[in-house]
């Protein structure tokens, strides 16, 4: 699983109002080089939440993107290349992700997030 | 020696399997063909988030990055595809890597845990149901069960699914559906004109044991057709029965 797609996930738990972003712990993570499209990026950076990228990023090791978002985002050819790296190229491959609010955890297995809820919690 | 054209679909041979995953069967290759009949729109369409619901072997969503690659490369587009059953998000995800394709597969229950971020994202969703008309019981069975058995008509999932889709596709945002006649199809597309689609037939097929219907939804907030038409369902069962014939005699010439 890329940051991108941790940027879109959310704890669904019935009552859990605050169920995003989840927080990554990392076990394995790998790199897979993908070719540069600031066009692509230009238009996911609008759906973006920012600080959760900023501390996905952060616990799959890469601390490159600055703290605040970036106002001029779409003109800035290395921000977008971080930009890049950070949603496209790292990837989950094993850990957890765990639900900010209640403190659940989501097991990550070979790339592959498990958000499947148990009955009770439905 | 020419070199041979890259594949626009997904190669059986290299779609993985498990005992426990619904492999690619007519359901599968009819949907594939529907998207591949709609292959010069998709490409103008120009998505930037497309994906599949039930994604299974993971054949129809490596079918679909395969069709869209030639002119929109996979960093283009964002790929989803999830699944109920663990073992088939697996089994999706060996499929993906078989064909060198990426995409980000989620093992949840529809889209629930992507429903609150991507609402109103996504332009492309493409699914193929659990459709067989089982009893009640059968519905959400862990393993293979839960590719097929859908309940009275094969709707209960189909239905719990319509709203899901609604709030997910974005404004552009395009639905491909796997329905067998005895879903009662003309009451499925009766429910999405309701919340403001149009639709049309993309392929029908019969085969020894299912009459096979590929529906394909777009918005279409054309309010005054809509109160019309969703005032009698009799009358649109009656033009989706229309639709569908005339589909069936365009096929046989």
């Amino acid at each position: 699983m890329r940051l991108i797609t941790h940027n879109m996930l959310s704890c669904n738990i019935k009552g859990v109002a605050n169920g995003f972003p989840l927080k990554i712990e990392a076990e394995s993570v790998i790199e897979k080089e993908v070719d540069f499209n600031p066009d692509f990026l230009r238009h996911m950076f609008a759906k973006i939440e920012w600080k959760a990228l900023v501390e996905a990023a952060r616990s799959l090791g890469y601390s490159e993107l600055p703290e605040d978002s970036p106002a001029a985002a779409a003109e800035d050819e290395s921000l977008l290349k971080k930009l890049h790296h950070a949603l496209l190229e790292l990837h989950l491959e094993e850990g957890a992700l765990v639900c900010p609010e209640t403190g659940r955890r989501f097991p990550v297995t070979r790339g592959i997030p498990n958000m499947l809820l148990h009955e009770d919690e439905v | 020696m020419s070199e041979k054209p890259p594949p626009e679909i997904a190669d059986i041979m290299r779609v993985s399997s498990h005992r426990e995953v619904y492999e690619p069967c007519d359901d599968s290759f009819a949907l594939v063909d529907a998207l591949l009949a709609d292959q010069t729109n998709l490409l103008n369409h120009n998505p930037n988030l497309c994906m599949e619901i039930g994604c299974g072997s993971g054949y129809v969503i490596t079918s679909l990055i395969l069709l869209l690659k030639p002119k929109l490369p996979n960093n283009n587009v964002h790929y989803l595809a999830t699944d109920t059953n663990p073992l088939a998000a697996r089994v999706t995800t060996e499929t993906l890597e078989a064909h060198g394709v990426e995409a980000d597969v989620i093992c949840t229950d529809i889209a629930s845990c992507l429903e609150t971020r991507l609402a109103g994202s996504v332009d492309v969703i493409v699914v193929n149901p659990p459709y067989v008309p089982t009893p009640e019981y059968e519905v959400g069975m862990e393993g293979i069960a839960s590719a097929w058995a859908g309940g009275e008509n094969g709707r209960s999932v189909i239905d719990r699914m319509l709203p899901v889709v609604d709030r997910l596709l974005s404004e552009k945002g395009w639905f491909y559906l796997v329905t067998l006649t005895s879903n009662y199809p003309s009451e499925i597309c009766l429910m999405m004109r309701k919340r403001g689609y149009a639709w049309r037939i993309m392929v029908q097929r019969s085969t020894e044991e299912e009459n096979l219907v590929i529906l394909k939804f777009w918005r279409d907030r054309d309010e005054e057709s809509l109160e019309k038409e969703a005032s009698s369902s009799a009358s649109f069962a009656s033009e989706f029965s229309r639709s569908l014939s005339s589909f069936m005699e365009k096929q046989q010439r």
